[in-house]
């Protein structure tokens, strides 16, 4: 498959790899890394923006990688589940506490969960005020993060084990 | 979902002159609304001019002391900015009640004015939809219709506006501004959406290849205590049932000036100029909040299934506006 008006070569870094895929205009992101780079880590739940499953960084911000077409990321840095831990190292601090945490059921909703706190705790860290942080607070000074943080700031992810409970301690722990 | 090409637009000129050139462009914001309608096949377009690269994505402050934010400006972005956060809450606030944290990430000031309704018929091709496919009626009508308007609809279509951003502009009298071919222009925020009539396939007043620039929010409002209140069906991550955005003035005991908008409830955000008439000069009492609010939602025409938005947004507002009165950042 070459470029035409419909495909167009698009380099991009993932996972700290120069990569220079050739793609379909109509494929996203999350398509990409699954079908031609081999990367499944993200997952496709709902394919709509409803369930978080395919979250991942882009220039380290959270976004679903489902509704980002991935022609738009030139020279963009996307970083997903397998690219947060060095290889052959350890874990990352997150999946470190979802496995301690047994935060997961059937783990389908992980990778988007980790992303997406990963995302989160950087956010809360940088001022970030959330739907439930008191619109008081100091403008830009970091943010606790409470249980009730968490769950707002996490509320993009859905899991349908509700493995809910252990998800915020896991991430408690990491931010503690 | 058919191929289409993709431009990158590097200037606002550029964009309006490749969209005026290309039948069937559309432009991308973060495409949190345009991809998914595409997936379903809504939108089909042959072309899509990507304008979220453009040097439109600062929040700044003019010499008017109005504040200028640009069309490719981030949801979160805009909910972070000091400007943002310090002289308009109710803006912050509405922002960060949208969506998800991924989702306001991606989404952009210009594409979030131009989301399209929730409306489950809208995005079904298989069900009637007067917005969608004028002429074949209007499925929700007759059907599911909870989520849809008690204000201002039409026989013709009963849907609303999903955007949270776009009830606290309209209620901080912000503009909308627009740069077309045959040049910029700038529309109130609370007039840039429209009520449906019976048109209601045109969502706002934007005209074909017209780009957002940005919006811009005056002096006059910044500063004012203000605050957004959604009611949804769970506690995060869902669009408005009713929502309302208020900006008080008080001074002493009396309404020196205030603003509400309300949000689910209509095709466009509903400025409730009549409750704001009604308190203007008033006491701040509850029971002066109660009788304008009443006289504004005394125009509702719920549908058999959604007439629980009336009290709803009632409470809400009469609930923010008692906030405001009493502790201005505490609402
Ligand atoms: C699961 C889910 C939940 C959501 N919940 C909420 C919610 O609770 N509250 C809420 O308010 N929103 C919610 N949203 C909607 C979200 O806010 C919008 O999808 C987003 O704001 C659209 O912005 P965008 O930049 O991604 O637009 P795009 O999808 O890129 O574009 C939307 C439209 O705007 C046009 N456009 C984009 N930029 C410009 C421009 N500069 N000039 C002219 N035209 C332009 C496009 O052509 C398109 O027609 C939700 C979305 C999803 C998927
Ligand atoms: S309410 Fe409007 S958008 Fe929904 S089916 Fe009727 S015409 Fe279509
Ligand atoms: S797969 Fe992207 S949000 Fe569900
Ligand atoms: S662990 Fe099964 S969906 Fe979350």
């Amino acid at each position: 498959m070459g470029a035409d008006v419909f495909h167009s070569e698009v380099p991009l870094t993932v996972n700290g790899e120069a990569r220079r895929p050739t793609v379909d205009h109509r494929s996203t992101l999350l398509d990409v890394l699954r079908e031609q780079l081999g990367l499944t880590g993200a997952k496709k739940g709902c394919d709509h923006g409803q369930c978080g499953a395919c979250t991942v960084l882009v220039d380290g911000r959270r976004v679903n990688s489902c509704l980002l077409l991935a022609v738009s990321l030139e020279g963009r840095e996307v970083i997903t589940v397998e690219g947060l831990a060095p290889a052959g190292g350890d874990l990352h601090p997150l999946q470190r506490a979802f496995v301690d945490r047994d935060a997961f059921q059937c783990g389908y909703c992980t990778p988007g969960q980790i992303c997406s706190a990963v995302g989160a705790i950087a956010e809360a860290r940088a001022g970030r005020a959330s739907h439930v942080t008191d619109p008081a607070a100091d403008v830009g000074a970091p943010v606790e993060l409470t249980r009730d943080e968490i769950r707002e700031r996490l509320s993009g992810n859905i899991c349908r084990c509700g493995a809910y409970p252990h998800i915020v301690e896991a991430v408690e722990d990491v931010t503690r | 979902m058919k191929s289409f090409r993709y431009l990158r637009a590097h200037s606002v000129e550029e964009a309006t002159a490749a969209h005026a050139g290309r039948p069937g462009s559309r432009y991308l914001g973060g495409g949190t609304n345009l991809v998914d309608l595409m997936k379903m096949g809504v939108e089909r377009p042959r072309t899509l001019i990507d304008v979220s690269g453009l040097p439109l994505d600062a929040v700044e402050e003019l010499p008017d002391g109005s504040v200028r934010a640009g069309a490719a400006v981030r949801n979160s972005d805009l909910a972070a900015h000091p400007l943002v956060r310090d002289r308009y809450p109710v803006l912050a606030q509405a922002l960060l009640s949208g969506a998800s944290g991924q989702l306001r990430n991606a989404a952009t000031t210009g594409g979030n004015l131009l989301q399209r309704t929730r409306c489950p018929y809208f995005q079904d091709l298989a069900k009637p939809c007067n917005k969608r496919e004028p002429g074949t009626g209007c499925g929700a009508r007759e059907g599911v219709h909870r989520d849809h308007a008690v204000l201002g609809h039409s026989p013709q279509c009963i849907a609303t506006h999903p955007s949270d951003m776009a009830v606290a502009l309209a209620a901080l009298d912000a503009q909308v501004e627009l740069h077309g071919a045959h040049g910029r222009r700038t529309v109130p925020a609370a007039d840039f959406h429209r009520l449906p009539g019976d048109r209601p396939d045109l969502d706002t007043e934007i005209a074909p290849g017209e780009l957002i620039t940005g919006v811009r929010l005056p002096a006059a409002t910044a500063g004012l205590p203000s605050a957004y209140r959604k009611a949804r069906d769970r506690a995060s991550y869902a669009f408005a049932l009713a929502s309302v955005a208020v900006v008080l003035d008080v001074d002493g005991s009396l309404v020196r000036d205030v603003r509400i908008a309300f949000g689910g409830l209509a095709h466009r955000p509903w400025r409730a100029l009549r409750a704001e008439r009604a308190l203007v000069g008033g006491p701040v009492t509850e029971e002066a909040f109660g009788r304008a609010v009443d006289a504004e939602l005394a125009a509702a025409e719920p549908l058999p299934d959604n007439a629980f938005k009336v009290p709803l947004a009632r409470g809400i507002a009469c609930d923010v506006l008692r906030r405001l009165s009493t502790a201005p950042t505490a609402a």
